[in-house]
């Protein structure tokens, strides 16, 4: 470890010439800083979601729906519920598909057609989410309208490659004696795969799966021109869907002073959302046999 | 040892008498073992159909631009629904500049966090840190941008700016207005949102520089930071060269935060200070209210070559953290 070796060296090497200690502690000195102002923006901003946002959290914010255009008071619990919906389709679509496709890689995929697999997931990935948007425009908003169905399939679309991914990681870390222990005993591959492998890996996969869905809950560009957005309740999948990200969006971007303490109220919420996902992540890991990977 | 042997075998033996043999159960559970492969195939499938699903349907739906304006759609600066003229190098430029500036502040600082957790904070201090670092990367986009048009943009305008037209002035990139809304805000904010996955790709690239490297160039009599510089830094060279490209493939396709403090005026100006406009930017404030199918076709266009760019600059990158990192065990995250 640098640390140990570093105290030996320290003092003992007699002609490190002043320059070179100088250079070495304005490094580290620099290296602070660098940790300080990256550091700052984090506070800054945690900072001013709970300042802004307790402020602006209150009842009506919760249950009730958007007020017209420069009138005060009203409320995103529209926004909130279909942000519920959206991502629960995208989860029904994206999670299924995503630990498959990790299963295939992971159980089958030692091949070329796998290689493909596994780097298209990696390019999948780096896709701009406002392209994906594009995508899920053209298939399922041209022609029929504005829908959560389609806000839902490009936020799965945006799930897959990471739960994909982190799925395979995950199975591969299951040592292969305990699939040859099921073979041995009789299992079918498929069974072992379930009830040995998966489940020897739920932790892992659990942790890619809560990332994936942390990623794309506070995903905006792709719902533009697929959820679109809607002032008013709306259950039904056909139809344009409000979203939490989308709303603060809009308020952000909007003139009334109390469109503003409401995007902040939303922002505190969905990021309260997106925390509790990250942190519920966090525990899992360090309950599980997983915890060191 | 002979005895232990047939104990074993008449147990073997013994168990297919006690349960309806489970050897004949993993024979039945042939067409089972079959159907599950090939639904985990189509899984796998599915992905490549994903991305041929994007590559179609982005090509298919930008042919009409392509035929009007072929390469110069890209080279000219004539955008204007209206008379349905579309020129997009504004956009192009837009994103290219803010991107370079995100990159150039964020670089340093991203670099320098890496640096100090693995080599020379306290090992206590490295996980806390390193998750902190990557909170950043769990806030929204649109949250960055909410904070960035309330915090940000009035610091900016008071007192970063005149700051800096008063000290950089002469170089003509700090010149105009301080509106605070402009490519350098959206700079600042997306090198903000690219510090973690730099930050964190740098990290993993630095851990896997062998420790005998660093002791070495210490036994030399190497002070920490030559030790860091000769030892560890030359070594990780191309994996940091490689996430510093990954920072940049997600500066190129970041929308939100940008949409909300560049401006979206499709300027090209010397300045820092003036607004301008991204390819991101211009379809998500443009594309759902777009008529026409030219419009249309020329924001997808748009959209197309942001895919095609992110996927060059994506790949790129992968292989160099791959030609550092090459041969390692797989860690938790990608």
């Amino acid at each position: 470890m640098p640390e140990t070796a570093l105290a030996s060296v320290h003092h003992p090497v007699l002609n490190v010439s002043l320059r070179r200690r100088l250079t070495d502690h304005v490094m580290t000195g620099l290296a602070v800083l660098t940790v300080i102002l990256v550091l700052a923006p984090l506070v800054a901003i945690f900072g001013y979601l709970v300042y802004k946002g307790i402020g602006s959290l209150n009842w009506d914010f919760l249950t009730q729906t958007p007020k017209p255009e420069g009138e005060p008071g009203g409320g995103m619990a529209n926004a909130i519920v279909g942000s519920g919906l959206i991502l629960g389709i995208a989860s029904a679509l994206g999670i299924p598909l995503g630990i498959g496709a990790g299963v295939y890689l992971a159980e089958y995929g030692r091949n070329r057609l796998g290689q493909l697999v596994r780097f298209t997931a990696d390019v999948l990935n780096g896709v701009p989410s406002i392209v994906i948007g594009i995508v899920a425009w053209a298939i399922l908003v041209r022609g029929r309208g504005f829908s959560a169905w389609a806000g839902g399939v490009a936020l799965a679309i945006m799930m897959v490659p990471t739960i994909t991914r982190a799925t395979e990681e995950m199975l591969l870390l299951v040592p292969q004696a305990l699939r040859e222990a099921a073979y041995g005993l009789g299992v079918p591959r498929w069974r072992t795969t379930l009830s040995i492998t998966l489940r020897t890996a739920t932790s892992g996969v659990i942790t890619g799966v809560m990332l994936a869905f942390a990623r794309v809950a506070g995903e905006t560009a792709p719902l533009l021109f697929t959820a679109l957005g809607n002032q008013f309740w709306s259950l039904r999948l056909n139809q344009p869907t409000a979203a939490l990200p989308l709303q603060i969006y809009q308020y952000a971007t909007s003139a009334y002073t109390d469109q503003h303490r409401q995007a902040w109220a939303g922002a505190l919420v969905l990021i309260v959302l997106i925390v509790s996902a990250v942190a519920a992540v966090r525990y899992v890991v360090r309950r599980g046999t997983f915890g060191a990977a | 040892m002979p005895g232990p042997q047939p104990v074993e075998e008449t147990q073997v033996m013994s168990q297919p008498a006690g349960q309806p043999s489970p050897l004949l159960r993993s024979s039945s559970g042939e067409i089972p073992d079959f159907a599950f492969k090939v639904a985990m195939v189509a899984c796998g499938l599915a992905i490549l159909g994903i991305l041929f699903l994007i590559v179609y349907e982005l090509m298919s739906h930008s042919t009409l631009s392509w035929h009007a304006f072929g390469l110069k759609f890209f080279s000219g600066s004539d955008w204007d629904p209206v008379n349905e003229q579309f020129g997009a190098w504004p956009f192009v430029y837009g994103t290219l500049v803010s991107s370079f500036v995100a990159l150039v502040i964020a670089v340093p600082l991203a670099v320098g966090v890496a640096v100090f957790t693995t080599e020379m904070c306290p090992k206590a201090a490295r996980g806390p840190l390193s998750f902190f670092v990557e909170l950043l990367a769990a806030i929204p986009s649109v949250i960055y941008g909410l904070w960035a048009i309330f915090v940000l943009v009035p610091i900016m305008s008071g007192y970063l700016e005149p700051f800096l037209r008063k000290t950089l002035g002469w170089t003509g990139l700090f010149e105009g207005p301080a509106y605070g809304i402009g490519m350098l805000t959206a700079g600042i904010v997306l090198a903000i949102m690219i510090v973690p996955i730099i930050s964190s790709i740098t990290r993993e690239v630095l851990m896997v520089v062998p420790q005998h490297q660093r002791e070495g160039v210490l036994a030399l009599g190497a002070t920490r930071w030559e030790m860091i510089r000769m030892g560890v830094l030359r070594n990780a060279r191309a994996g940091i060269v490689g996430a510093i490209i990954l920072g940049l493939g997600r500066a190129l396709g970041e929308t939100m935060a940008v949409t909300m403090v560049i401006g979206n005026n499709p300027l090209i100006s010397k300045s820092l200070f003036a607004p301008g406009y991204t390819m991101a930017s211009v379809l998500a404030n443009e594309f759902s209210e777009a008529t026409g199918d030219r419009y249309l076709s020329a924001l997808v266009e748009i959209g197309l070559a942001l895919f095609l760019v992110t996927i060059i600059v994506n790949a790129l990158a992968q292989l160099l953290v791959w030609t550092v990192t090459r041969g390692q065990p797989a860690r938790g995250h990608a």
